[in-house]
């Protein structure tokens, strides 16, 4: 099985060479150890980079929230129909990316209902700018969470899935609170789900700019926006190679400390 | 087992009270997959939309017409082929690479196994529009290989591999070596035992890992979109119509992506639950 063995390091080989090399292409491309270009890109784009951390963020605790309750509810009472109501989670993923986030750009449009519910309510002038919700950080914000709730959904359901539900009458037994149960009990038990929920929802969250494009408009432009423009548009590959390790270097940050804290093979086995 | 209480007599608030305290989550529930679910309709609907002008956004009318000319809008229809075959292609190299590399991490200690068990899972938790430039810079520099299927088809390649392993590794963490040793034990040498005892065993997950990888390379837009040259996959082709208005033919194709894609994972689903069932 030796001859197997050399088989496998082939396309490992390439992977390595893959993801190592096309990092140090895009130093080697100025061939000046320019690290001005990281502080240019800091200086002049901070706006960007914290606006993605900022709708990143807001997108995750949202979807965190909206999901949870639905996660323990297939959990814990979807008998036999769990497979189904799993199935109905991911369905969002049989449309073709783009034309999910297009969808919202027809729902959230001015003639929508979203609109004009959100008109009779009042409530416009709190979410939206000057009567519309296209072309604000709401509705970035809206796509962002919409299109990466799967991903937190189901990391959630197989934690609370795996809970045996015995330990929780017990707590409930000892305790006879079911809120005190929830805190101490259930929700401790499923962290794992959380922590691969928040990274699979976070880190593409942040690298998006699909959503800020179709439904942000030019005044919400996020990261993703501009490295994307700087090489696809102005070919200014330097500076924009900086900020695309900018972003990594941050997110590699947050997962380095999710992968200490829970181990690389569980962070691996939680993510599909 | 649950411990039945015997509960104190209430009064019609106070059951009505307990009555949504129960059910609350339930509704919630269902609250949630209307919202899931909302945009996937919108999909449907407007694909029958009869739009005036270039923006398909307000509802005209009813008419088959984009069903009847799907391939009406220029570019759209060698947009799809193209897409088809990146994906065919490439799932199938990266389900074949992908159940390999799994074979090793799950058989073998070899030296470089937790840095390869990282590597996988780096494009994993990279951002898509990362593993864009880089490979972009990648082939910038390598001016021989002209931008187009090629580069698409290597990009596609890469980031497919990472989720055909985790799903095949997934399914050989739970299997019985004592199934290959009896085979050895019984004269059948390795390369026998691998095609009747391990193939048969974890194909289930490798035809998986290849719908998924299929389904990731159909849907791509992000990497492609750095890697593609002057070639449009259907996702580009969507993007470039967003620009200026989509045409309902882009509802079309979603919708018949969404109808072959969920039918057949319902029908998995359904013949699952099925076998629950008369379990």
């Amino acid at each position: 099985m030796l001859w197997l063995a050399i088989f496998f390091v082939v396309p490992l080989g390439y992977l390595a060479y893959q993801s190592l090399e096309s990092g140090n292409v895009d130093f080697g491309y100025a061939f000046t150890w320019a690290w001005g270009n990281y502080w240019t890109a800091i200086r002049d784009y901070r706006t960007q980079f914290i606006r993605s951390i900022e709708f990143a963020g807001i997108a995750t605790v949202i979807a965190f929230v909206v999901s949870y309750p639905v996660a323990y509810w297939i959990a814990f009472r979807g008998g036999r129909w769990k497979n189904l109501l799993l199935l109905c989670i991911i369905a969002p993923f049989f449309v073709t990316y783009l034309i999910r986030t297009l969808a919202w750009e027809t729902i959230l449009s001015d003639h929508g209902f979203v609109v004009r519910t959100l008109g009779n309510l009042h409530l416009l002038g709190v979410l939206g700018q000057n009567g519309h919700i296209l072309s604000t950080g709401t509705a970035v914000v809206a796509g962002i969470t919409y299109n990466f709730l799967p991903f937190m959904a189901l990391p959630l359901y197989v934690s609370l899935e795996q809970i045996d539900p015995r330990l929780i009458e017990a707590a409930e037994d000892l305790y006879a609170n079911k809120i005190r149960a929830f805190l101490r009990v259930t929700f401790p038990l499923s962290l794992p789900g959380v922590v691969a929920g928040t990274l699979l929802t976070f880190i593409p969250a942040a690298g998006d700019f699909i959503n800020a494009q179709l439904l942000g408009g030019t005044q919400n432009h996020m990261i993703g926006n501009v490295i994307q423009s700087k090489f696809l548009e102005l070919s200014d590959y330097p500076s924009a190679a900086a900020m695309s390790f900018i972003l990594m270097g941050a997110i590699l940050a947050f997962v380095a400390i999710y992968a200490l804290i829970v181990g690389t093979e569980q962070l691996t086995g939680t993510a599909v | 087992m649950a411990v039945q209480r015997s509960r104190p007599k209430r009064g019609v608030l106070a059951s009505t009270w307990t009555f949504v305290k129960r059910n609350v989550l339930t509704a919630y529930s269902i609250l949630f997959f209307i919202y899931l679910l909302l945009p996937i309709a919108v999909v449907v609907v407007f694909s029958f939309n009869n739009p005036v002008g270039k923006f398909n956004y307000v509802w005209q009318g009813f008419t088959w017409d984009n069903w009847r000319y799907w391939n009406g809008v220029p570019g759209i229809q060698s947009a799809i082929e193209l897409s088809l075959e990146v994906a065919l292609v490439a799932s199938l190299v990266a389900t074949a690479f992908g159940t390999m590399i799994a074979l090793a991490l799950v058989r073998y200690r070899f030296r470089f196994r937790a840095a390869t068990n990282i590597l996988i899972f780096l494009p994993l938790s990279t951002p898509e529009i990362v593993l864009g430039a880089s490979l972009l810079t990648l082939f910038l520099n390598f001016t021989f290989v002209p931008f187009g299927f090629i580069t698409i088809l290597i990009a596609h390649v890469m980031f497919c591999v990472s989720f055909a392993v985790v799903t095949v590794k997934a399914r050989l963490i739970g299997f019985d070596r004592h199934l290959e040793e009896a085979a050895m034990d019984l004269g059948a040498n390795e390369w026998t035992t691998f095609q009747k005892v391990t193939l048969p065993l974890i194909v289930p997950a490798v035809l998986a890992a290849f719908l998924l990888c299929f389904a990731i390379s159909v849907d791509d837009f992000v990497v492609t979109y750095f890697v593609s040259g002057s070639s449009v996959t259907f996702p580009i082709y969507v993007w470039g119509a967003a620009r200026v208005g989509a045409p309902a033919q882009v509802n079309v194709i979603g919708t018949a992506i969404f109808v072959i894609a969920i039918s057949g994972a319902l029908a998995n689903v359904l013949i699952q639950m099925r076998r629950e069932k008369h379990a």
